[in-house]
Formats: C-alpha cells, structure tokens, sequence
C-alpha cells in the first residue's frame, strides 16, 4: 500500500511540474516574441509583467465556456482533456537527473513516440466535434502534417537508439558520458528538432491554426479553459520536446560535477545542466517562431517527403553501415559500459565525417537539381519573352 | 496484487465496453472512437502481461495510425456521419459467424489453458521476453528473420501499390 502511495505521489509531481511550467513560459514567450518583433511585450501587471501569465489564466477560466450548437458535446469536450494528457504523459519517463525520473522504462522513446501519436487523434476530435467547417479543415492538415511528420522524427530517433543500444531514456543518457550524442549525429538532430517543431504545430509549420486562412484552425469553437488546455498543451510540447533533444542529443543531465551513480549534488547539478540545455533549444524554437514565414501546404509535404525523409533514410543507412565498420575494425566502444571521451572518440570522428560527407552529398544533388529547374524556367521565360515581342 | 487486479479489470471493461460500441453506436466517428478505446484497453492487458513493447507498438500503430486513417475516411465521406439506418442485411450470418469464432476460440484456447478447475495462479511459462530478446529474434538467423523479411516485402509492395493507384496519371 505504501509503495502504492509512493507511485500516486511521483505521478501526481511528474504530471503537475510540466503544466506549471507552463505558466512561467507563457511570459518568457510573450517577452522574447515582443523583443524580436520591437516590442516591449507584458509589462504592466508585476515586475516586468511577470504575474501576467496568472492574469491570463484567471481570465480564461472566468470566460464564459460555450458549447456551440450541432456540437457532439462527449467528443467536444474530451478532446482537450486528450490534447493535455499526451503531452503529460511523455513526462514519465523522462529523466530530469541521475536519479530523478518518473519510470525508467526499457521502451522509453518508443513510449514517447507512442503516447505523442494520441494528440494527433484529440486534434483530430476537436476538429469534427466542433460542427464548423474551418476547424474541419484545420484538422485535416493536421492529420497529414503531424503524420507525415513522424516519419522523419522516428527515423531520426532512431540513430541515438543505435548509438546507445538501448531505448531506455536513462541509457541513452548515460552512454553520452563521454561524448554527446550530437557530434556523431549532427544530422540526424537537425532532422529530429525540424519535425519537433513540425509536430507542436508552431510557425514556421503552424498550418493547422493558420490565422489568416481558417481564422483560427481546429479549436476554433473552443473558449475559455478549454482553450487554454489546448494552449497549454502546446506550450509543454515544446517544452518537451526541448528536453528530449537536451537527452537526445547533448546529454541530457551530463556536465561538470555529474556522477552517473548520483549523490544530492549530483542531482541538482543535473537538473540545472538539463534545465539549461532545454532553455537553449526552448529558445531557438521560439526565435524560428517568430522569425520565419509559414509554409504553404504543398511545401510542407514537398519539404517533408522529398527531403527530410530521404535524408533520414539515408542517414540510417550510412550510420548503420559506420557502426558496423567501427565493429569490424574494432574500435567501437559500448557506450554502456565505457563512454569516456578517449574511447569513443574514433568512433566519433567516424561518424562526423559519414555525416560531414552525406551532407555534402545533399548540398550536391539538391543544388544540382534546383540549378537544372531554374535554368529550365529560364530557358521557358525567354521563350514567352521573345514569343510576346514580336 | 490488487491493484493489477483493478487494473485488468479497467483496462478489459475498456476493450469490451469499446468493442461492443464500436458495432452499436450509431456514428461512424463514435465508432472509430469507440475502436480507440477498445485498443487501448488491449494496450494496457499487453502491459500487464509485461510486454510493454506490444503496448507501445499497439498504441503506435493502431490508434496514432490505424485509427487515425479510418476517422480521416469517415470524416472525408460526411455523408456517411449522418447514417442512422442500419444498412448491413447479413447481420444474421455475421452474428452465426462471431458465434462460431467465439465458441471455438474458447473451446480451442481458453479451455485447454485454463481446464475447468479453478483459476490459474501461476504463469504460463516462465520466460520473460525483453525488447531486446524480440529484437534479436526478429533478425537472427534462427529466429524470425524470413517472416519478419517476408513482411517488410509485404509492406513495401501493398505501399507502392498504394502509391501507383494514387497517382493521377
């Protein structure tokens, strides 16, 4: 029972930390989208408007919460609920320090990736039970958005799995002691944080609440908290999605002071070294937010399956393949029992220059072939110029 | 202990509640919806049976895919959402069949496990299979390899398939 008790208790910290996080966040984005744009942003209710968040919350659930007609009110109002807890629960197993993690499980990114799927379907909920044919239609290009998405975030995680030989979030983790995963994977981070933001639906993907054409996407019908639960669960994707790439790619709680078998100290300095990195990225999604345009529809899927995918593909194989090498060679390391840097460093190098080389190769074939279309419309364009002259 | 009774309990009333609305409900999305359920309920007797991977591969592909394509078809179809007649004139013959399949899976499956003494308290067999225990079976040599290449062959060809009877021209 006590041991019950226990498990109820870490639930309930591990569910609650992510949504009030987000509070807090809601000002750091409000701030750093008014600085980009020359603004000044919140600043009336507190110091620097830092209370503002909380006059936010107040007001939407003091709004008036209205169910719209021909609206299948089961479905309605579960979606948000959904919304929320597939983000939440991609928490539980994420390490926040050595010893410090809802559950470690042993399929923890397949978890992640699983639990994430069920936003896709409360989207998908609150877009038909609203009776309104913009949330509709903004449901639609969420469906083929966040699915088309997944295929290259999942083949992206797939490389720290290899490296580290394990999905447990802990493992992979640990086995960046020496060398974060980033420096031999540098693509496959990159693909990974593109569909990540792709996948909270923020600008520059953020077609499924375009304002200016469908006025304000799948929640259209929604107001007041249950809004703001939708708001809220986009807020903690990116969160989240800031600290999977922390733990993914550049070694999660590692950093000076750190000891894998954990102590106090170890403990805080690891969430402090988390809550760091998680800051860096949470930042640079909100700088391309605010910075870039959105993209239309057919550039999205263009951008998605005739690029991120075959690189993704591509980057499997060639990793894949290097790993095997360094077997066979035989200077691969297992980074589960030896991660310091000197070990893994050839295998490092090798793998920098797979990707150092497949990224060339990208910038080859692509230019090569944007160069052909170009010189093609050109080539079209003088023909109607000197068709039109005469 | 009582509390993975509990749990079995919620997690079956979940896939039998939700299979039976699935055939009941009136709405093709409520059904969808209801066919989520039940997979979940299914989902959370897999990780009962300690193997999360089944879970998480049920969660995976069944509702964030599977389910997700056959809402997307309904709701493409609107008409379809505002069907309330029954339409199916084999009921009969589907119930005969759902009968029989019931019938033998108890006979075939449940019984020879179970017997018609009380109820088991050991499990049945004593090996607990990882994620990486599947892994390796799938690939190696004297596991599963040619099933499971078989399959990705499967897969890839119903996809292009797919693809070709898309294409416009």
């Amino acid at each position: 029972m006590a041991s019950f008790l226990t498990t109820l208790l870490v639930v309930a910290v591990v569910a609650t930390t992510p949504l009030i996080l987000a509070i807090p966040l809601i000002w750091i984005e409000r701030k750093v989208a008014a600085r980009i744009q020359d603004r000044l942003g919140p600043n009336r209710v507190g110091p620097w408007g830092i209370i503002q968040p909380i006059a936010d919350a107040v007001k939407l659930i003091s709004k008036e919460d209205i169910t719209p007609a021909g609206t299948d009110k089961v479905v309605y109002n579960l979606a948000p609920i959904i919304a929320v807890a597939s983000v939440v629960l991609m928490w539980a197993c994420i390490p926040f320090a050595p010893n410090l993690i809802g559950v470690d499980l042993e399929i923890g990114v397949l978890y992640i990736v699983s639990v994430a799927s069920l936003g896709t379907m409360a989207i998908m909920m609150a877009g038909w039970s609203g009776n309104n044919k913009y949330a509709l239609l903004g449901a639609f290009r969420v469906v083929a958005q966040l699915v088309s998405y997944e295929v290259p975030l999942v083949l992206s995680l797939l490389i720290p799995v290899m490296l580290a030989g394990s999905m447990g979030m802990q493992d992979i983790v640990t086995a960046q002691q020496g060398m974060w995963f980033i420096f031999m994977a540098p693509v496959a981070a990159l693909i990974f944080f593109i569909s990540a933001q792709a996948e909270t639906g923020r600008a520059p993907f953020d077609l499924l609440e375009a304002e200016s054409e469908l006025v304000a996407g799948f929640n259209i019908e929604y107001s007041g908290m249950k809004f703001g639960l939708f708001f809220a669960g986009e807020f903690v994707h990116v969160l989240t999605n800031g600290v999977l790439i922390a733990h993914l790619f550049v070694g999660g709680w590692w950093g000076l002071g750190v000891s894998a078998d954990g102590g106090i100290l170890s403990n805080v300095l690891g969430l402090v070294y988390l809550i760091i990195k998680t800051a860096i990225f949470y930042f640079i999604s909100l700088w391309l937010r605010n910075t870039l345009p959105r993209v239309r529809i057919d550039q999205l899927m263009d951008f998605n399956w005739k690029f991120l995918v075959p690189i993704s593909v591509a980057n499997l194989v060639i990793t894949s393949l290097l790993l095997k090498i360094s077997q066979v060679a035989g200077f691969a390391v297992d980074l589960t029992t030896n991660a310091s840097f000197t070990a893994a460093l050839p295998m490092t190098l090798l793998l920098l220059g797979g990707n150092i080389a497949l990224i060339f190769g990208v910038i080859a074939i692509y230019g090569f072939n944007i160069r052909r279309d170009r010189v093609q419309e050109e080539a079209q364009a003088e023909a109607i110029a000197h068709a039109t002259s005469h | 202990m009582f509390v993975q009774y509990l749990a079995f309990a919620i997690f079956s009333a979940f896939a039998i509640i939700g299979a039976a609305m699935v055939v009941w409900s009136r709405n093709l999305v409520h059904s969808a919806l209801f066919l989520v359920m039940s997979l979940f309920g299914v989902a959370g007797l897999f990780i009962l049976l300690s193997a999360p991977f089944l879970a998480a591969i049920q969660v995976l592909v069944y509702i964030g895919a599977i389910a997700i394509l056959i809402i997307f078809a309904v709701m493409l179809t609107r008409s379809m959402t505002a069907i309330r007649e029954p339409f199916n004139t084999q009921s009969w013959l589907g119930a005969v069949i759902g009968a029989v399949l019931f019938v033998s899976l108890v006979a075939g499956m449940i019984l020879p496990v179970w017997g018609w003494g009380s109820l088991p308290t050991l499990p049945q067999s004593d090996v607990v299979g990882t994620t990486r225990d599947i892994g390796i079976a799938l690939v190696s040599a004297d596991g599963y390899v040619l099933p499971f290449e078989v399959a990705s062959l499967l897969l890839t060809a119903a996809m292009v398939g797919a693809i070709v009877i898309a294409r416009e021209d």
